[in-house]
């Protein structure tokens, strides 16, 4: 016999057919997630910069984001010449952040020891060399030698201000408008009151509520006070920096986050700067249009999202998956139903989110604003988008899932099981409670992993039934009730498209595009380890006889 | 040996371990549970024919015969497992202890209560030991700990199997040996008190060492349950029942005390059946 047939008789065809789908598929996700980690992690590294001199005399500074072969197709000097790709920053200066420059035309290259890339609030990078630095109208320091050290501490003072002045805007005045708002819907209560029984006299009730107004108007005032000292305190040191070209910015302090010089970083600064960027990556607040700052919001709306929909989604399916299994009679019409579940897993979200905005949103929640936030309206409390809506979506759209895989985890219990625990007497519903449920718990917990992971990378529904590019609060905070169900909240999915596609600088948001990804990825790997932790802890508990 | 000569010597030795508890098993006792005309089908194919016997209180009686021949089935007929399958139909009364069982105003949850089953596979809950036990008190809504302990440990020496387990009551009944699990099922049966215990093949699946300390803790069972085995084993019949009865296409052929049964059975079909001739 030849090697060929002995071969195949074997079946070694099959096993290299079956291999390389395998390896089809793994070669794919490994280049989809390398492609995401690559450029999202690359994003907070510091890289030096650059300065060019171009022939006609124009000079930049910036970090190197590409280069790339020219190309002109039909000409011989197609994909001949190459050009680089300089992120420049100063957009305030130059009207652009990102700047190709054929190598052609380059005369000098250049990396300036005094340069410096500076974090600011508004307007992305300042990238130039500092040359004055003055407190009020008295210079403090010229030349970046001299400015150089001194700027730690008071970038330091910087943060400490901005977190003071924060603490008060959103702390204190946060708390205090949220106060004055109340009373306004009291009073609009007395006013809807009145016109039903407009006898009763509500002077009394009136005078509590204006007093009370009043006084949390001159709390607001004396905030808006201790609020203008310190940014007062804070505004006068400022920074003037010059960019390659000559030109000169002044800048307050008290605007810049971070400020560093790049080519004199060794290895330990960079990391430091890079563990730092990424630690307030997922700390902060978004800045400039969402480009810029961090991402909390998002991370803390996603979690928050996601866990609503598992309390609601679980019970549901569960309930459902009881009855399909160990109540309805199995005939035709329970394989109907059970085909349309399956078939409903297959429904284009979107269409789950026209149906949420259409029944959620404004049914539902119009109905509730009638009923119990009248005084509000006509501004809408529940019925307009928000998380427990969006949630509540997501819940209808991943449910089909976790009936499934509560339907197979239900019927894998064993029948003996059920068996005795009928003989011993126990009813039906003691026998689900007590046996099956907790048999068929590990299942269930798969069906939720898996709803999970769809609903937490889950856009176009949430785009129609509460996500917002920018929510000023979080769905959860100190103010009672705690839990605002009716907020709009942050997404890290629809952040991606965000910032991907809605945001006017496309270039300097690309990066953060993948930063997010990455995030998003993480947090449904989080949130499945956590799930797969429960379930494998229940299996070891409830695991049926091997014999 | 050929398959029939085995057969037949297994028979020979059944008739000598019969001998010895002849003289015990002639007594007549009341009837614990009678059976009058009972049928029964799933949908169109009728398992079980005018099959009426009187079940003998305190005793251990024996349901023999081949695959399928409707011994499993009359015995789930007794605590109404049956009603577990959709598409049965059962006619005649089964009165347990007087209680029709069969009837509609019966209280199925009461039957099953006073007549406890083990399983030809064992099948412990996936809890403790301990919850395993009192699983039938707990459903029964017994809630005080002092009676669930005592009733606990009084079930699982009765069961034989105290001195085991009795230092590791909180960790898994699924962790025990195959016997010790059939034995914790036995034990988990007669926690509740019943006055009945079904065994449906509970040895079919265990070692003989473990077979025989089941048929010891059936031997010892039985003065204060009425027993009711069903087995392929011939000589497990022969060894713990005091009656048999053999079925075979779901009919009643003969039933009598197991020294007569085993020694001097009237039917042919039984004889062939006891002498390994066929099944």
């Amino acid at each position: 016999m030849s090697p060929l047939l002995r071969s195949l008789r074997r079946g070694d065809p099959l096993i290299w057919f079956t291999g390389s789908a395998l390896g089809v598929c793994l070669l794919m996700i490994a280049g989809l997630v390398g492609v995401i980690l690559v450029n999202g992690l690359g994003f907070f590294w510091p890289r030096p910069l650059l300065e060019v001199t171009l022939r006609d005399g124009g000079a930049f500074l910036g970090e190197v984001e590409n280069r790339e072969q020219i190309p002109n197709p039909g000409h011989p000097d197609h994909l001949k010449k190459s050009r680089i790709q300089l992120r420049v920053g100063n957009r305030d200066l130059l009207g652009f952040d990102f700047k190709w420059i054929d190598e052609d035309e380059i005369a000098r290259r250049q990396a300036l020891p005094e340069a410096w890339f500076i974090e600011r609030r508004e307007y992305g990078p300042l990238i130039g060399t500092p040359v004055l630095l003055k407190e009020g109208e008295a210079v403090r320091a010229r030349g970046p030698e001299a400015i150089g050290p001194l700027l730690p501490a008071l970038l330091g003072k910087a943060e400490r201000d901005r977190a003071a002045i924060a603490r008060i805007e959103k702390g204190e005045i946060g708390e205090i408008n949220y106060r004055i708002e109340q009373f306004r819907l009291l009073d609009r209560k007395l006013d809807l009151e009145a016109r039903k029984d407009p006898s009763r006299d509500q002077g009394r009730e009136r005078e509590r509520i204006r007093q009370a107004v009043e006084e949390q108007k001159a709390l607001y005032a004396k905030k808006q006070e201790e609020l203008g000292r310190i940014v007062e305190r804070a505004a006068p040191t400022t920074l003037t920096v010059q960019i390659a070209g000559g030109r000169e910015k002044e800048l307050r302090t008290l605007d810049i986050y971070r400020a560093y010089a790049a080519n004199r970083l060794g290895w330990p600064g960079r990391l430091r700067i890079y563990a730092h960027r990424l630690w307030e990556f997922l700390r902060d607040d978004p800045r400039e249009s969402n480009t810029e700052g961090g991402i909390f919001p998002a991370i803390f709306g996603t979690v928050m999202m996601v866990i609503i929909m598992s309390i609601i989604v679980v019970p549901l399916g569960v309930l459902a998956a009881l009855y399909l299994r160990e109540y309805a009679k199995q005939g035709a019409l329970v394989r109907t139903v059970r085909i349309a579940v399956n078939n409903l897993a297959g429904v284009p979200s979107i269409v789950f989110g026209v149906f949420g905005l259409g029944f959620f949103v404004y049914f539902v929640g119009g109905t509730i604003d009638q009923l119990f936030f009248s005084a509000a309206l006509p501004t809408p409390t529940y019925g307009t988008g928000g998380i427990l809506w969006a949630s509540l979506t997501l819940a209808l759209l991943t449910v089909p899932v976790v009936i499934v895989a509560s339907e197979e985890a239900l019927a894998a219990v064993p029948r003996s099981m059920r068996e005795a625990s009928v003989a011993m007497g126990a009813t039906k519903l003691q026998t689900i409670l007590r046996v099956v449920l907790p048999a068929a718990a590990p299942g269930i917990l798969t069906g939720l992993i898996l709803a999970m992971a769809r609903g937490a990378g889950e856009v176009a529904p949430l785009m129609l039934t509460g996500v917002v590019k920018l929510a000023p609060e979080l769905p959860l905070d100190g103010f009672f009730p705690f839990l605002h169900l009716d907020r709009k909240f942050m997404h890290l999915g629809f952040h991606i498209y965000d910032v991907g596609f809605q945001s006017p600088n496309v270039e300097a948001a690309k990066p953060m595009v993948y930063t997010t990804t990455i995030l998003l990825l993480l947090i449904v790997v989080l949130l499945n380890l956590a799930a797969i932790v429960v379930r494998n802890r229940l299996r070891e508990k409830y695991k049926t006889s091997a014999f | 040996m050929s398959q029939e000569a085995k057969a037949a010597d297994s028979g020979l030795r059944i008739r000598t371990e019969v001998k010895a508890q002849e003289a015990a098993s002639t007594e007549v006792r009341e009837a614990d549970i009678v059976i009058e005309d009972l049928n029964l089908s799933y949908g169109d194919n009728h398992v079980l024919h005018d099959i009426s016997m009187d079940v003998e209180d305190r005793r251990v009686t024996a349901f023999i015969g081949p695959s399928g021949c409707g011994k499993s089935t009359l015995l789930r007929c007794l605590n109404r497992m049956n009603d577990l399958i959709d598409n049965v139909r059962t006619t005649g009364t089964i009165r347990v202890k007087g209680l029709d069982v069969n009837a509609p105003a019966t209280d199925v949850i009461e039957v099953r209560r006073r007549i406890g089953m083990v399983f030809q596979k064992s099948n412990p809950f996936p809890k403790s030991i301990y919850e395993n036990v009192v699983y039938g008190l707990r459903i029964a809504g017994i809630h005080d700990k002092a009676t669930l302990d005592e009733a606990c440990e009084r079930s699982l020496r009765r069961a034989a199997l105290w001195g085991e387990v009795k230092d590791r009551l909180g960790e898994s009944g699924l962790g025990l040996s195959g016997g010790q699990m059939q034995r914790l099922c036995i034990a988990r049966a007669i926690a509740v008190e019943p006055e009945i215990i079904l065994m449906d093949e509970p040895c079919s699946a265990l070692d003989p060492i473990a077979t025989l300390k089941i048929e010891e803790l059936i031997y010892s069972l039985k003065d204060r349950y009425t027993i009711v085995i069903v087995t392929h084993n011939l000589q497990q019949a022969a060894r713990v029942s005091d009656r048999t009865a053999f079925f075979w296409l779901g009919r009643l052929v003969e039933y009598a005390s197991t020294p007569d049964m085993f020694t001097k059975p009237k039917d042919k079909l039984t004889e062939d059946y006891i002498t390994g001739r066929f099944g």
